[in-house]
């Protein structure tokens, strides 16, 4: 309900789709966080004979360079999470985000060409994507990449941001707009040797760096997974990149603990955890049949 | 849907709610908080958790009327419902080992403080408190922190009640007189937090700030609530939510947290205005 935008995956499909699932008899608990609320633990004292995790892609990540405290700047996590779940593509927004003025999206996916196209219908005047591999390389699906551009999405492509700039008045340190984005810095990139997975390595052209004037950024540069889980649940296993280790039938290193989606795969596809979710509930059933 | 059992207003623009909600009751721990929702349209918001019956399965929380969503949230009455309360979030305020503490609350985050006081002393330890507040007619809690505390300091910035003067007056006062605490605890203001951290450093006190930026899932999820930390002399990202809300003191870069809490204040007064005249409408 809250990455996907309104205009790629409608509300309505979702509500449809939960309610489908109640009719059956599944009882959703909301405002339950798990390793808070309650732990893993506690749903088997309470009864629960096996537990499914599905928390999904987790925390973003940020590039680590100057200016990334700077007001405007958003993962596009948050971005697209206050722009849908507090819906301020309605009129009566509560929760404010910035709209207007231009804006940069780095990043190459899907989340970063959503980004971009849901910041063209808060009212951008100006939307760059900006990615430091060439078009062959973007991870984005085709259709999405041409739906962006025929939007007037321009993409600078083969740049990197070294640093984003704020406003900052030496003469007034309560000038109000102090620490708000101005623009950012980027490098343009060649393509070098490939990496071991055959992908060409970005390099840096020395000399190259150059400005664009942009009001907001969004960083869309992939998630980590949230840890939260993984450290109240013992025995719980995840690999080197924090996702959750599971078989084949999407049971993990605990006994009746099973999970599937993107809190084990990484950023995916809502059809891969349907999937997930569906072979997952296959061995439950199975398991709990015996 | 969660039931408010009890409403209390405790001065003009503070109120005390107890909230039915026995899961995030069975949990929190002092320095926690939950998030809610008033309705179904609403903002989230956090608010420390101020107080847990275990029995009754209810929270305590206090708040400040500052904007649009509080304000909401004013309105109700003890019988009605509010829509989302999720928690406990959060890292509890580390206070094993402390045996002798001082308590330095600003405003509302007195209401933040109170329940680290409240279990500092139920542990044994020797309680200093210093509440701060701009004038009497703000004061919050005074026989609340009284109960739970060995000395109490109560401050207003225009000298309308207690002493004259703001918190770090007789926090000096006490660090010049070589009064020596494992921990300074410090939860207001950032401007208020900074020169706590400041009036410490020449004693070497370790101060532990709290840290309320913006949030918005308070999972970890947005990086909205972000923070930069000075760690030996290394700039680190850390997430308030997950991280916090209580970080090292000296750490903490206050003038950057400052400016951060600043990005929306704009939109801000537009929809505290916007509430208003609802209410306004309502009344009529
Ligand atoms: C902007 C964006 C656009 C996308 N576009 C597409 C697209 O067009 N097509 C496509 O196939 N995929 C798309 N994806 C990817 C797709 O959304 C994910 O792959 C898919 O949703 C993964 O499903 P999941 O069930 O694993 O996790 P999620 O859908 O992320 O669900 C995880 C749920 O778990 C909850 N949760 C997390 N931690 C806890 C906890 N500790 N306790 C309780 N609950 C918790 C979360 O609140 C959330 O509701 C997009 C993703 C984003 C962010
Ligand atoms: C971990 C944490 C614990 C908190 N505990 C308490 C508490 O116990 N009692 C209390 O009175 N207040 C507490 N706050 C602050 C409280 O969340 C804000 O006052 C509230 O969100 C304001 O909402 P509003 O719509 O009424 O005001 P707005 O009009 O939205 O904002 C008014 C002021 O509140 C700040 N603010 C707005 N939204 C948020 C947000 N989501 N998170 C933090 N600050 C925000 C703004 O910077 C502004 O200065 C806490 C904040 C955090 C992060
Ligand atoms: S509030 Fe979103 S990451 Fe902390």
């Amino acid at each position: 309900m809250y990455g996907i935008p309104e205009f790629r995956l409608p509300k309505k499909i979702v509500a449809k789709e939960v309610d489908t699932l109640k009719k059956l008899g599944v009882k959703i608990e909301t405002n339950v966080v798990i390793g808070k609320t309650l732990t893993i633990d506690e749903l088997f004292e309470m009864g629960y004979e096996a537990v499914f995790i599905g928390s999904g892609a987790g925390l973003p990540n940020f590039m680590g360079i100057p200016g990334e405290s700077l007001k405007g700047v958003y993962s596009a996590n948050e971005f697209l999470t206050r722009s849908n779940l507090m819906k301020s593509y309605l009129q009566s927004p509560e929760t404010p985000i910035m709209k207007g003025g231009k804006v940069a999206v780095v990043g190459g996916g899907n989340v970063a060409m959503d980004a971009a196209r849901t910041a063209l219908r808060l009212g951008a005047e100006k939307v760059y994507i900006v990615y430091r591999r060439s078009m062959e390389e973007l991870p984005a699906r085709r259709e999405e990449v041409e739906h962006a551009e025929e939007e007037g999405i321009e993409f600078r492509l083969l740049c990197n941001p070294t640093e984003i700039l704020g406003y900052n008045n030496p003469d007034d340190v309560r000038d109000p707009k102090n620490g708000f984005v101005t623009g950012m810095t980027c490098v343009r990139m060649e393509l070098g040797e490939p990496d071991e997975r055959g992908r060409r390595r970005p390099v840096v052209i020395p000399d190259s760096e150059f400005t664009i004037d942009v009001d907001t950024v969004i960083m869309s540069i992939g998630t980590s997974p949230n840890p939260l889980i993984k450290s109240t649940t013992e025995g719980l296993e995840v690999n080197r990149h924090g996702g959750i280790i599971v078989n084949e039938d999407g049971l993990t290193s605990r006994n009746a603990v099973y999970a599937g989606g993107d809190a084990v795969t990484g950023a995916a596809t809502v059809i891969s955890a349907m999937g997930a979710g569906k072979t997952a509930a296959k061995a439950i059933d199975e398991a709990l049949s015996k | 849907m969660y039931k408010i059992v009890e409403k209390k207003v405790l001065n003009p623009t503070v109120i005390q709610l107890w909230i039915e909600a026995p899961l995030v009751a069975n949990k929190a721990k002092p320095g926690q908080f939950i998030i809610l929702r008033v309705d179904e349209d609403g903002e989230r918001i956090p608010l420390t958790v101020a107080g847990v019956n275990k029995e009754k399965g209810t929270v305590k929380i206090i708040f400040q009327v500052v904007g649009g969503t509080t304000k909401k949230l004013s309105y109700k009455e003890a019988g009605e419902y509010i829509q989302d309360f999720v928690g406990p979030l959060g890292v509890a305020t580390h206070l094993d080992g402390l045996r002798k503490v001082c308590i330095v609350g600003g405003g509302v985050g007195c209401a933040i403080a109170m329940p680290i006081a409240e279990a500092l002393h139920a542990m044994g330890a020797h309680v200093t408190s210093i509440i701060g507040f701009r004038n009497k007619d703000l004061l919050i809690l005074e026989d609340e922190f009284k109960a739970c505390s060995d000395v109490l300091r109560v401050m207003t910035d225009d000298g309308s009640y207690g002493e004259h003067g703001n918190v770090t007056v007789p926090l000096k006062e006490m660090l010049e007189a070589g009064e020596k605490f494992d921990m300074i605890i410090t939860i207001g203001p950032l401007i208020m937090m900074k020169f706590v951290v400041a009036t410490a450093k020449p004693f070497g006190t370790p101060v532990t700030a709290s840290m309320n930026p913006i949030m918005i899932d308070g999972t970890g999820m947005c990086g909205g609530c972000r923070l930069t930390l000075n760690v030996d002399g290394k700039k680190v990202t850390k997430f308030a939510c997950v991280d916090g809300p209580d970080f090292n003191g000296y750490e903490i870069d206050f003038d950057e947290a400052m400016s951060r809490g600043r990005m929306y204040s704009d939109f801000e007064r537009h929809a505290y205005e916007n509430s208003c005249n609802l209410f306004k409408k309502e009344v009529q």
